[in-house]
């Protein structure tokens, strides 16, 4: 890429920020290697690439999290070292990170004062904090306390505290994979207004159609090197997705669907109750999935998905034995290994720490769920070699890119270890799979491998339950679809009679039915 | 600013994980030369009264592995748990009730015994230890109780409970009032393995349990389960792997383990029941585990180590009028530099200053 620095003239106003040459090495691997990059004032910036292409590592460079080993940083003209985040912040520099750091028992104000290295009196600060969202567009209620809060207004809550320090370089990190098509928008309207103000956007994201939408340079890493730069808004998503990959991006087709085979899941008044106060108990929950079908189940994070997935894999026991019935049998007194016998396959939302385990092998991690269904253990004792073919077979079966089977899952990308982990449960051919955010966070290549091994399982017969946040996502891979809010699952509908932005107020709580106690139903209109 | 810093490893160093016990055996005793010499001893004299002396002679070796037999015994049972994230702090307690159950049916068959005795004994003393420890296993699941605290407290009911019997029930009828049972006759005595010495027939099944462990730990489906569950619990939640299951499985056969342990102490070199039947094996088993990467071989050469601290304190103790004190300092110093030389696992150290970015 050629440097932007020595193509503007002499007596232009310096780049708000400059990178020259950054390198920074980890024990085994060379995250950056002489990134150069040139922001400018005002701009929204995409900055672009695969999973582990050193997209975070730069950004926690600028943010002072971490320290680059060579190169100059330049802000505003003159050579800066960012000792550490209160550094950039005193600089200019605000982040809103994309797993946020807010306190459920505080209110925003309180919150808010936790991250501001001056915080003056709380009544002050919130009407601050009133003042800034509403200039912004950013509706918040400083009192509130933040466990009330949707996960878009959470998100607010991260940027009015970056806004209350005026920066003027804002690096956003993946800022909607966590919200609604309509909140996303109302996002950009924010990004826009700031942009115009002259504040400096950086901004990460995987949604390539959003950064074609938002912004207006965009700078592509692959393998920690800066590799093209192109204005998003003259590409297509496909050639930025090729631009990321150094490949060719091959989209899955989704043949019709044969004829409706019986139904492999039913869940019928799935209601839970938890003890925890912070969880979305499900209410009156009913669909089924039937052979040869994928059921999308649309939704922003925190409206019962996690529970809903514990109450169909077995981790959690429901009271009602025929809340869930799994191949003809009642199966909610059953446990998770139960009901892999009868014909489960699962796919956790988590992959480290939940899907695998991070510390052992793959071979291991083979033996973890493919114990249930594959000839992997006898008389009580494991067949390890058995366990390595099968790791062996998952590999190759599935292009994951590893250092064989006796590499630690920890040590593969996230869409490597999701392949794996699909390609597991694939493998012990179930009769259903269900599958929480099969794609989040996994590059494009992956994503579309991924999409592909679902469909051509759908097709062998079984059934396919896809709960996810993407619905571009649930677009391509989806029969049927439907949307979970607080803990309700609104009818399912077949995906060519319906749209994105009809899904997308369905996830903002816009049901048919009638308001919920919450009175949040306006939030997404 | 420091000049000595703690730099990430990107993967757990393997090396790391044999050498840290070497290197926290060597601070031991670079920290025991320094404290002899502190308190004005000899301090060449002192360490080699207590580490080589010792095991200068047949009968002293004989000793490493009597003490030995009841820490390879305790600490294979406590490794298992470990891994599983279940902490049995209680091997002293199941130690003294394997001993109570065990020895309690030699003097309930007193005269009357036969080839049959032992072999009963063994089982008895498994069941009493086991017993024990089921009750913070039940504790835990039904209450969910800590069983740190659950087992750690009922090893001093175990010993209150020893005390009683010794006073009362097992008390010699002959015995002119000492808080001391009959001695066991030959048939509730553990043979003599290696003559001259008092290794008894607790040393093979010590060796038994280092062999059983390993295949339950490296080759069973169990031990693959245990391992999920200790480094992460969701995974094991996912796979379907019963965690109440495992809880009372390695408690109860923890347990078991120390009761065989208590029941060959009062059946082999001390041959009846009295009110001091371990010097603290129940803990030191503790450090036993740890010291050998929970891994049963390691177990084995730890607990010959710690054995080694116990008859180099009493040798020490005779030899050069240290206190007795000095064997509980050498097992702490031990422990500490283990767990402290650990971090060098998952860490290098780094000196001087940070390379701010030119």
């Amino acid at each position: 890429m050629p440097s932007h620095a020595e193509t503007y003239p002499p007596d232009a106003p310096p780049p708000r920020l400059e990178l020259r040459g950054i390198t920074k090495r980890f024990p085994g691997c060379l995250a950056n290697d002489h990134v150069d990059l040139v922001l400018q004032p005002g701009e929204i910036h995409a900055l672009l690439g695969e999973n582990g292409a050193g997209k975070s590592t730069l950004v926690k460079m600028i943010y002072g999290v971490l320290h680059p080993d060579a190169g100059t940083m330049l802000w505003q003209g003159a050579e800066t070292v960012v000792p550490d985040p209160a550094g950039a912040r005193r600089l200019g520099i605000g982040m809103v990170f994309q797993h946020f750091s807010l306190f459920d028992t505080l209110t925003v104000t309180e919150n808010i004062a936790l991250g501001l290295d001056n915080a003056g009196p709380m009544d002050q600060l919130a009407g601050r904090i009133r003042e800034v969202s509403e200039r912004y567009g950013l509706a918040l209620d400083p009192g509130r306390h933040v466990f009330h809060l949707s996960v878009g207004e959470r998100q607010r809550v991260e940027i009015v505290r970056c806004l209350l320090q005026d920066p003027k370089l804002l690096i956003m990190d993946e800022p909607t994979s966590v919200l609604t098509p309509q909140e996303a928008a109302k996002l950009f309207e924010t990004l826009r207004v700031l942009a115009a103000e002259g504040c400096t956007i950086l901004y990460i994201s995987h949604k390539l159609e959003e950064i074609r939408a938002l912004c207006s340079r965009a700078t592509v890493l692959r393998a920690g090197k800066v590799v093209g730069a192109a204005d998003p808004r003259q590409e297509t998503a496909r050639s930025l997705a090729e631009m990321m990959m150094g490949a060719e991006l091959s989209t899955p087709e989704r043949p019709p669907q044969g004829v409706a085979g019986v139904a492999r899941l039913t869940v019928r008044h799935l209601s839970t109750t938890s003890d925890n106060p912070f969880a979305t108990n499900l209410k009156d929950v009913n669909f089924e999935v039937r052979g040869g079908e994928i059921l999308g189940i649309a939704g922003v994070a925190g409206n019962g998905q996690a529970e809903l997935m514990a109450a169909l894999s077995g981790e959690v026991l429901l009271a009602d034995a025929d809340a869930v019935v799994i191949e003809g049998t009642s199966a909610g007194h059953l446990g998770p290994r139960a009901r892999r016998t009868l014909g489960l396959a699962f796919v956790p939302e988590e992959r480290l720490g939940r899907g695998a385990v991070p510390e052992l092998s793959l071979s291991e991690n083979a033996l973890l769920s493919g114990y249930a269904r594959e000839p992997l253990v006898r008389g009580g004792m494991v067949h390890f070699a058995r366990a390595r073919a099968y790791a062996e077979t998952i590999i190759r079966g599935f292009n994951v890119v590893a250092h064989g089977h006796r590499a630690e899952a920890r040590s593969l990308s996230g869409g490597n270890l999701q392949k794996f982990i699909i390609g597991r449960e694939i493998l012990q051919k179930p009769k259903l799979l269900v599958v929480g955010q099969p794609t989040w966070g996994v590059d494009a290549g992956a994503a579309a491998a991924i999409h592909k091994a679902l469909i051509d399982l759908a097709r062998s017969g079984a059934a396919v339950l896809v709960i996810s946040q993407d619905l571009d996502e649930l677009f391509v891979l989806s029969d049927r679809i439907s949307v979970l809010f607080h803990g309700r699952l609104s009818d399912s509908r077949p995906t060519h009679e319906t749209t994105v932005e009809r899904i997308g107020l369905l996830m903002g709580g816009l049901f048919g039915t009638p308001p919920d106690e919450d009175g949040e139903i306006t939030r997404a209109v | 600013m420091s000049f000595i810093r703690l730099e990430p490893r990107g993967q757990a160093s393997k090396t790391m994980v044999y050498v840290t016990p070497l290197l926290a055996v060597a601070l031991t005793l670079l920290s025991g030369f320094i404290l002899f010499l502190a308190m004005g001893f000899d301090p060449l004299k002192a360490l080699y009264s207590f580490f080589v002396a010792p095991v200068t002679s047949v009968r002293g070796i004989g000793e490493l592995v009597v003490k030995a037999t009841p820490l390879v015994l305790c600490a294979v049972g406590l490794a298992i748990g470990f891994r599983a994230n279940v902490w049995n702090i209680g091997a002293e307690g199941q130690l003294t009730l394997g001993a109570i159950t065990g020895g309690g049916l030699a003097l309930a068959f007193y005269g009357e015994g036969g080839w049959w005795l032992l072999p009963m004994m063994v089982i008895g003393g498994a069941v009493g230890g086991a017993v024990w420890a089921a009750v913070p296993a039940f504790l835990r699941l039904r209450f969910n109780a800590s069983e740190i605290l659950t087992s750690l407290m009922l090893n001093y009911v175990a010993l209150l409970l020893l005390n009683y019997l010794v006073h009362g029930p097992f008390r010699d009828p002959d015995g002119f009032a000492f808080p001391e049972s009959r001695l066991f006759e030959a048939e509730a005595t553990l043979p003599i393995l290696w003559a001259g010495t008092r290794v008894h027939f607790g040393a093979l099944l010590a060796l038994l349990a280092v062999a059983g462990g390993w295949l339950l730990i490296a080759r069973t489906f169990i031990g693959f389960q245990i391992k999920v569950i200790g480094l992460t619990p969701a995974a094991a939640g996912y796979a379907g792997f019963d965690q109440k299951r495992i809880v009372w499985l390695t408690l109860l056969l923890s347990g078991a383990l120390a009761g065989i342990a208590g029941m060959g102490e009062v059946a082999g070199p001390i041959g009846q029941i009295t009110a001091s039947i371990s010097p603290g094996y129940g803990y030191t088993a503790i450090i036993v585990a740890f010291l050998g990467r929970l891994h049963p071989v390691g177990i084995l050469l730890a607990a010959l180590l710690m054995a080694l601290s116990f008859i180099g304190g009493e040798a020490a103790q005779i030899a050069m009028g240290l206190p007795k004190a000095i064997t509980g300092v050498f097992q702490g110093m031990l422990l500490f530099f283990l767990l402290a030389s650990d971090v060098l696992i998952r860490y290098r150290v780094r000196f001087g200053a940070r390379r701010a970015a030119a």
